[in-house]
């Protein structure tokens, strides 16, 4: 099922928490939502999902509007992040529960209801577990029943909130994987919320990036990663180091000297250097480079982390270098990163100009 | 023999824990409940186990006190049976809107607590009696609220609503938005909401509150014989009759009433207490 949000608004108490939103989910895709706390992302997976309702604009399942669908006429599955199972009853009445309140005209017969649960729950990989209450269940064995619960319903999207943010980090590996082969296996189109990014990049077909109600950008998580279309992007997904440089004839200049990047068709101003802490290279001597005292220096995993002081400003970047490179306080090393982009500085001219050397 | 065998086989008065003094709290508990509770209790039964079998029976299986016995446990057990509807409802407004006056209707709630009983068996015998605000409504066909049984539960529910209420809202804060849309994304109407999913979850608590409003009822006397009108065989509770017989300085059977309320009491209160303790095992909510 094609999920259309077009121009979508959501205020409350006249604050826009999603302001005017647009996206076109494709059938059978596996979307996350990713951004800060504040961002929109929940806002906009309960507007599709029919919990709240837009101020303006439209939410189109297919060709027919959903916007003004309630939420049980919409058919779609939702896992909450605290996952909501109903205490009271058993692992296989939660999974039943869907079928079970459909009028009787579409509902299903008992035994038919009891094998979709139990077939479900081998999806889950918990059969045996019929019979449970969920406070006889781990964390992780909750959010599988509240998953296999959604999905018995069969439902046209399927939306998840944080799904795993209250699981610990082995078994939100874990269940990250497991969701993963779910979904290739079952097809649905899935949108799910989450701010961690990593979970975002792995999991997902296509990432969108939110900020403040907006859309930062859409992508696949290569192109998030590899070419965010804007500072925020490139500072939220992934490390990132920036440098205030100046642009002129084509040239980057780092206070009073060229760093050796082309910048050509980028119009003269004042603009912000992003790039990459692994994505550099060493340079012995500094003609066209950027060169800085070493400030602090940290051994993270396999590889070192060093925090360099650059120009007469002292502006601090960081960078990641082997760790078989000496990287002593105060001694100087000189740079120039590989994979790097300009953004003027807002309200100075110039369009920006991605660039790779 | 070891000490160490032992100790690990043997069956533990106190269980090894991290949290000291069980001795101490246990031992201050007992005595505790035995001052306020049980000696008092154990001198009812004493004092009317001193009568003896033969007259105790007697006593017991006198008519009047019989009705009384009937009309006050009857009773009791319709207001607390109304407060279970109408007394969850009150705990649902208060929980789940937010209006304004939410905040002095909630003290409200517990003005049955801290008004003197007889000023609320006063006040309500003069609306419901048959001149009265609302009483003379009903008169003219034929209904008599004060001075009836229907004048005695009216009081028995104003006194003991404030325990259902206090019992369920708690319970029902837990109770997360979460879980209700849950129900609605899998389809279920909000009916089926309500009776499937936040009912069954709020059924220990209720039990509960019932319980406490019923042992409440039961046990009233100030506001009861205001309203009652307090008929023999009609309208007459089994409280009044011990005040009665103490005037009469008819301890013996006082008391004889006295422990046969107690024991009924005990049973009715036992007995919710076990299907509850059965109904958390199986609804999960705690109380």
């Amino acid at each position: 099922m094609d999920v259309r949000i077009d121009n979508v608004r959501k205020e409350f108490d006249r604050f826009a928490a999603l302001n005017d939103v647009s996206l076109d989910i494709r059938s059978g895709e596996l979307i996350a939502l990713l951004g800060p706390s504040g961002s929109g992302k929940t806002t906009l997976l309960r507007l599709i999902a029919g919990l709240d309702f837009p101020t303006s604009g439209a939410i189109y399942f297919g060709d027919e509007e959903a916007s003004r669908k309630t939420v049980q006429e919409r058919n779609i599955g939702f896992v909450f992040q605290h996952y909501a199972l109903f205490r009271h009853m058993t692992v296989a009445e939660n999974i039943g529960f869907g079928l079970k309140v459909r009028p009787s005209a579409t509902r299903p017969p008992r035994s038919e209801i009891r094998r979709r649960a139990s077939e479900l729950l081998d999806l889950v990989q918990l059969s045996g577990l019929e019979g449970r209450y969920p406070s006889q269940l781990s964390g992780g064995q909750r959010q599988r029943v509240a998953l296999a619960r959604a999905l018995a319903i069969e439902p046209r999207v399927l939306l998840l909130d944080e799904p795993f943010g209250a699981l610990d980090a082995q078994v939100r590996r874990e269940l990250r994987r497991w969701l993963r082969e779910i979904h290739d296996s079952t097809g649905h189109t899935t949108v799910f919320v989450t701010h961690d990014q990593e979970e975002a990049l792995e999991l997902a077909d296509r990432v969108v990036v939110m900020s403040q109600g907006g859309i930062e950008q859409v992508g696949t998580p290569d192109q998030i990663y590899d070419d965010p279309t804007s500072p925020f992007v490139y500072g939220f997904i992934g490390d990132s180091s920036e440098l205030p440089v100046k642009v002129e004839n084509g040239q980057v200049w780092l206070e009073d000297r060229a760093i050796g990047l082309d910048a050509s068709g980028v119009s003269d101003g004042e603009a912000l250097l992003y790039f990459r802490p692994h994505d550099i290279e060493l340079l012995d001597g500094c003609g066209g480079c950027v060169a800085g005292t070493v400030a602090a220096s940290r051994r993270v995993a396999g590889m070192r982390r060093v925090e360099l002081e650059v120009g007469g400003s002292r502006h601090r970047v960081e960078l990641e270098l082997p760790t078989e490179q000496a990287a002593a306080e105060k001694s100087r090393i000189a740079f120039r990163p590989k994979r790097w982009k300009l953004f003027p500085i807002a309200g100075r001219s110039g369009a920006h100009l991605p660039r790779a050397a | 023999m070891s000490l160490a065998a032992t100790s690990a086989t043997r069956w533990q008065w106190k269980q090894p824990s991290v949290i000291p003094g069980f001795g101490l709290t246990f031992g201050f508990a007992i005595f505790y409940l035995s001052l306020i509770v049980l000696i008092p209790l154990a001198g009812v039964g004493w004092r009317s186990a001193s009568l003896g079998w033969a007259e105790f029976w007697r006593l017991a299986l006198d008519p009047r006190l019989l009705a009384a016995l009937r009309t006050s446990f009857w009773t009791s057990f319709v207001a607390a049976a109304i407060n279970a509807v109408f007394g969850v409802l009150v705990a649902w407004v208060l929980v789940r809107y937010n209006f304004p006056g939410r905040r002095i209707v909630d003290a409200a709630v517990d003005l049955p607590f801290a008004l003197p009983t007889a000023v609320a068996g006063i006040a309500l015998t003069a609306i419901y009696a048959p001149n009265g605000m609302l009483g003379s409504f009903f008169q003219p066909y034929g209904i008599r609220i004060a001075y009836s049984p229907i004048g005695i539960v009216i009081a028995l529910v104003f006194i003991s609503l404030p325990f259902m209420v206090r019992t369920v809202q708690p319970v029902m804060e837990e109770i997360s938005r979460e879980v209700e849309e849950a129900a609605a994304t899998l389809g279920a109407s909000r009916f089926q909401t309500v009776f499937r999913v936040i009912l069954p979850g709020l059924t220990p608590a209720i039990l509960t509150g019932f319980a406490l409003a019923f042992g409440r009822a039961v046990g009233e006397y100030g506001s009861v014989i205001f309203i009652a009108g307090n008929i023999p065989y009609v309208s007459e509770i089994a409280p009044l009759l011990i005040y009665i017989r103490l005037e009469e300085f008819n301890y013996p059977a006082a008391t004889a009433i006295g422990a046969i309320m107690l024991i009924l009491a005990f049973i009715v209160l036992l007995t919710i207490n076990l299907i509850q303790a059965w109904s958390r095992r199986r609804f999960g909510y705690g109380i």
